[in-house]
């Protein structure tokens, strides 16, 4: 399976880099950058301040029938939709498309103190975690899972950094057996 | 692994019905939609849904209506209220009527979360307890925890009911006012009595140290630690730990904290093997923890676990009712201890009692009692008995105490006496407002004549 990265106004070349450095080490396909020019505008919200995530990834369909893989848009921006004040992310679950925001995943917006590497790690889990609900996932009850939701950034902290053998197994009947080929680097 | 709990979301508008349904799938639940209050009971059988998530204004019939209808279908039905801001008092209203909560739009995921967790989770079990709550009647309340008043009943009540689940409990009070009693009272009432209640007080040890009290430690693991150690988690296995005075937390050890609480599995220190513990939380705190939270000192999410069940414990001065009971009940108490004989309270001693502004609460109290038997003669207390500076006159003694404090009390009773306790002349002389001057009389527990 094909993964496709697009950064949307994505301005940390390094991060992104370290991102992508990372994401390529766990799967087995081909993970690669791309371009959407999606609307950025349409979907900015001017009395939240946010941008209205199911309406970019609507505009990233129209955009990406050229693409035989999962889609996946990586923005700095904060994401709501209107009935939530904020998500870290929406995917479609079983679907192609995916969106992350890394808005507040920074360590510094909690602790005043820059982290690099909890950053990175944090992006990496919410990455998979909208990978794993296009690929069928919903949930997980273990906190071993990245597929634990979570409700606030320290709950990303805590749950693991990969697919639990259970959500594996599920990953396997829905024909993604091959996907991977390590857990990320620690 | 998967919840199959399922649940119905009634909202006229489009955005919202898709957003949560797309919300609750990927949460893993069985959810359907209704645009409509009237669309919604017609899919309505008993036991179809387990929680409803309804929009308070819609076209037509309101969610208020709506969940009347409901409940006389199925009263099991959680219902949980989408309101937007303006609606919050008429949503306060339905909670009177049934509701389970409401929600203010936007909402917040994480709160969504926690309110539709813990509502399917206290269903679950109010059913496994409906048997158990028959049999019993009366609360087995622990030594001290006593009272008559409207509030006490209320708190006996609260007791009552969340000691037949393993809901998470916070107590909430002043100091003194018996919110470890509470605690007790909890745990001798629940199905965990057989196990035993561990008390940590979070508030008087160091970080590394409670570490290794919630924790334990294996044999080696610092300096001094040389036996294996079981912390008070597994100590608690079957039964329950009370954590006091969890507003002194460091945020490090909030972080685990939230973590066993959630798994209920830890490692000791120093140790890597993992130990798997039973245990019912409950936790108190003096301190307002919404302020810690905005000072960022306390973690939000550390503060919805714990806070699922919040018990208010009202300070002395605002359940004075009680007072009189109280003070018989240590009486007795303490002449069976110091083998006295004292057989009631003086009128004046009670009216004082009864109108002191009692900073320490119940334990004040019982202080003041048992220094009264101490150092009481004949067989009633009286107003000199009371470890305070006050005599029937409302004269202060002066007892030689040079302390600003003392000063101040003997120097604002004279002023008050001399003029009569007219309290806007004495403010001026005082150069105070009434106000302060009302707060100092009650801290004092002056009173006239
Ligand atoms: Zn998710
Ligand atoms: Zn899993």
């Amino acid at each position: 399976m094909n993964f496709f990265i697009a950064p949307v106004e994505f301005s940390n070349v390094s991060v992104l880099h370290s991102i992508v450095k990372n994401i390529s080490g766990i799967f087995k396909d081909k993970v690669s950058v791309i371009s959407l020019p999606v609307n950025t505008a349409a979907a900015f919200s001017r009395d939240r301040g946010q941008y209205f995530s199911t309406q970019l990834i609507a505009d990233a369909i129209k955009l990406t029938s050229g693409y035989d893989g999962k889609v996946l848009m990586l923005v700095e921006f904060d994401l709501f939709v209107p009935v939530f004040t904020y998500v870290f992310g929406e995917a479609q679950l079983n679907g192609k498309h995916s969106i992350v925001s890394v808005c507040r995943l920074h360590e510094e917006f909690y602790s005043g103190k820059t982290n690099d590497k909890l950053f990175i790690d944090r992006t990496i889990k919410e990455i998979l975690h909208e990978l794993g609900h296009n690929m069928g996932l919903i949930h997980c009850r273990s906190w071993d899972c990245v597929m634990h939701s979570s409700q606030g950034v320290e709950e990303i902290d805590i749950k693991g950094q990969f697919y639990c053998p259970d959500c594996m197994e599920i990953l396997s009947n829905n024909g993604f057996k091959d996907s991977f080929v390590a857990l990320p680097a620690d | 692994m998967k919840n199959k709990t399922r649940i119905l979301i009634v909202d006229d508008e489009k955005i919202v019905r898709e957003s949560l349904l797309h919300w609750f799938e990927e949460e893993g639940y069985e959810v359907d939609t209704a645009e409509d209050a009237e669309a919604a009971l017609r899919t309505i059988d008993k036991g179809k849904y387990e929680l409803m998530l309804v929009d308070m204004k819609m076209p037509g019939m309101s969610g208020l209506e709506l969940l009347d209808k409901v409940k006389e279908i199925d009263k099991d039905t959680i219902f949980i209220l989408i309101t937007a801001f303006a609606s919050v008092p008429t949503a306060i209203k339905a909670l009177k009527n049934g509701a389970y909560d409401y929600i203010t739009k936007p909402i917040d995921p994480d709160e969504l979360a926690h309110i539709v967790e813990k509502a399917i989770h206290q269903r679950a079990l109010r059913q496994e307890n409906e048997q158990l709550k028959d049999n019993i009647d009366e609360i087995i309340k622990p030594d001290n925890l006593i009272g008559e008043s409207r509030q006490m009943i209320k708190i006996f009540d609260l007791i009552n009911t969340v000691a037949q689940t393993d809901t998470t409990v916070m107590i909430r009070g002043e100091s003194g006012t018996g919110k470890e009693l509470v605690a007790k009272a909890i745990h001798i009432n629940s199905k965990r009595k057989y196990f035993p209640i561990v008390t940590v007080n979070c508030g008087a040890l160091a970080e590394t140290l409670l570490e290794s009290e919630l924790f334990g430690h294996e044999k080696g693991a610092f300096t001094g630690a040389h036996y294996k150690r079981k912390g008070k988690f597994e100590m608690a296995d079957g039964g329950t730990i009370f954590l006091d005075e969890i507003g002194t937390v460091s945020p490090k050890m909030q972080i685990e904290l939230l973590r066993v609480i959630e798994t209920k599995q830890f490692t000791r220190v120093g140790g890597n093997e993992n130990i798997k513990s039973d245990f019912r939380v409950i936790a108190a705190t003096n301190e307002p923890l919404e302020n810690l939270l905005k000072e960022g000192k306390f973690r939000e999410d550390l503060y919805y676990r714990l806070n699922v069940f919040t018990i208010f414990l009202p300070p002395l001065r605002e359940r004075r009712d009680d007072i009189p009971v109280l003070a018989y009940y240590f009486m007795n108490k303490f002449n069976g201890a110091m083998n006295k004989n004292i057989k009631n309270i003086s009128n004046e001693a009670m009216d004082f009692l009864v109108n002191y502004s009692w900073p320490g609460n119940v334990r004040e109290l019982e202080n003041a009692i048992e220094r009264a038997l101490v150092v009481g003669r004949g067989d009633s207390i009286k107003i000199e008995d009371l470890p305070f500076h006050v005599t029937p006159n409302n004269r202060i003694d002066d007892d030689g105490d040079k302390s600003l404090e003392s000063m101040e009390k003997r120097h604002i009773m004279n002023v008050l006496e001399m003029n009569n306790w007219n309290i806007s002349k004495s403010a001026e002389a005082l150069q105070i407002d009434r106000v302060t001057l009302y707060n100092k009389i009650n801290k004092y527990g002056f009173r006239k004549s």
